[in-house]
């Protein structure tokens, strides 16, 4: 699994639940109301599923997943990315 | 734990909560995290599990959302102030009941004589019922004065407003200990008069299934009836994501109950719902209603 892998299927999984709208892998997706609570549990569900990560209390923050970049660096952080 | 403050008959300790679908394991939740005890019941094992499940993770992440830096409640402790059990005799102590049941009246007709036979005379059922009469539940137990309408919004530990539904017999202690109660949970109440859909479903029901036969009729797709609510109107979410929200299982029922109490037309269920709902696409719980959701 590489960072960009990584990277696009977060993007994948966004993308099914933010329609007719773009958005940068910077963009805060909460701040900007494209992902809500109720989503959250889900895309939390879905990374712990697809990275094979359990995340701790202290991961599940919202800095944590603001947005497509701040989730691949949490991901980074859990060690899932195999080295270059 | 705190000890009760005897002189403080409006706290409660501990809840039974009838029903772990989606309203029931909410409420559960949110009496876990205001600290009260509460036991959920449920005829199935494998909804009690499911329910744990979910219960457990909205907690985990929970934390997300909290205001302040404060550390995040430990999801395992917060969990272990619910019992989950498929026996009702746990009921025997409880000092509040919330019933969740499946909107229907036949179900609810079995459970209130239960309740009523099991609970402590002194415990208020409230009926988290989004359509049927209260005076009409209230009449299936001996204690018609201790019965109200509780309808909780979903996700019932987010909504800090709860429609409160005052039954024919209902009475005015019963609704002050109802008020406290919701307090404690941290909501407020708007109450309003018994009548099938009080005032939020009676309309939003009409609107949901209108919205189908938008869809049904090829006037406008999902995704297009939806925006209209959402950018032509300001409001939240469209009445079709409204219905995956709360489940066109639900709204079908819901429907059906009002269509039965004022035998008037107008609630008569659009074809499509009925379709939808028998190919088990029963919106965000199944992972597919008029939209599609990762479950």
């Amino acid at each position: 699994m590489t960072q960009s892998d990584a990277r696009s299927k977060v993007r994948a999984f966004l993308e099914k639940f933010i329609r007719d709208q773009d958005f940068e892998d910077g963009d805060n997706v909460f701040a900007l109301g494209l992902v809500n609570s109720l989503m959250a549990m889900q895309l939390v569900l879905f990374l712990e599923k697809e990275f094979g990560v359990k995340f701790t209390n202290q991961d599940l923050n919202l800095k944590n997943f603001r947005s497509v970049d701040a989730m691949v660096e949490l991901l980074g952080a859990r060690g899932i990315f195999a080295a270059a | 734990m705190s000890e009760p403050n005897k002189n403080d008959v409006m706290t409660y300790q501990k809840v039974g909560v009838i029903g772990a679908g989606v309203m029931g394991t909410g409420v559960a939740q949110n009496l876990a995290q205001r600290g009260m005890r509460a036991v959920l019941v449920d005829v199935s094992e494998t909804v009690l599990t499911k329910a744990r499940e979910t219960i457990f993770n909205s907690l985990r992440v929970a934390g997300m959302f909290r205001r302040d830096d404060a550390p995040a409640a430990d999801p395992e402790q917060t969990v272990g102030m619910i019992e989950f059990t498929t026996d009702y005799t746990r009921l025997a102590d409880v000092e509040f009941v919330v019933e969740n049941v499946v909107e229907k009246l036949a179900i609810k007709t079995e459970i209130y004589p239960r309740l009523d036979a099991i609970c402590p005379p002194e415990c208020i059922f409230a009926a988290n019922t989004s359509a049927i009469s209260i005076t009409k539940l209230g009449g299936f137990t001996k204690r018609p004065d201790k019965v109200l309408g509780m309808h909780f919004m979903n996700p019932v530990p987010m909504k800090s407003m709860v429609e409160v539904i005052r039954g024919h017999h209902t009475s005015e202690e019963t609704l002050v200990r109802g008020k406290a109660f919701l307090a404690q949970l941290g909501k407020e109440a708007v109450v309003v008069n018994d009548m099938p859909g009080f005032v939020s479903n009676r309309v939003l029901m009409l609107t949901v299934n209108e919205a189908v036969w938008l869809v049904q009729d090829q006037v406008a797709s999902a995704a297009d009836v939806d925006k209209i609510f959402r950018s032509c109107f300001g409001h939240k979410m469209g009445p079709l994501e409204t219905g995956d929200l709360i489940g066109l299982d639900t709204i079908l029922f819901s429907l059906d109950e009002l269509y039965a109490a004022y035998g008037d037309p107008k609630f008569r269920r659009c074809p499509l719902l009925q379709k939808m709902v028998d190919a088990g696409l029963h919106g965000r719980k199944s992972g597919e209603g008029f939209y599609k959701y990762s479950v």
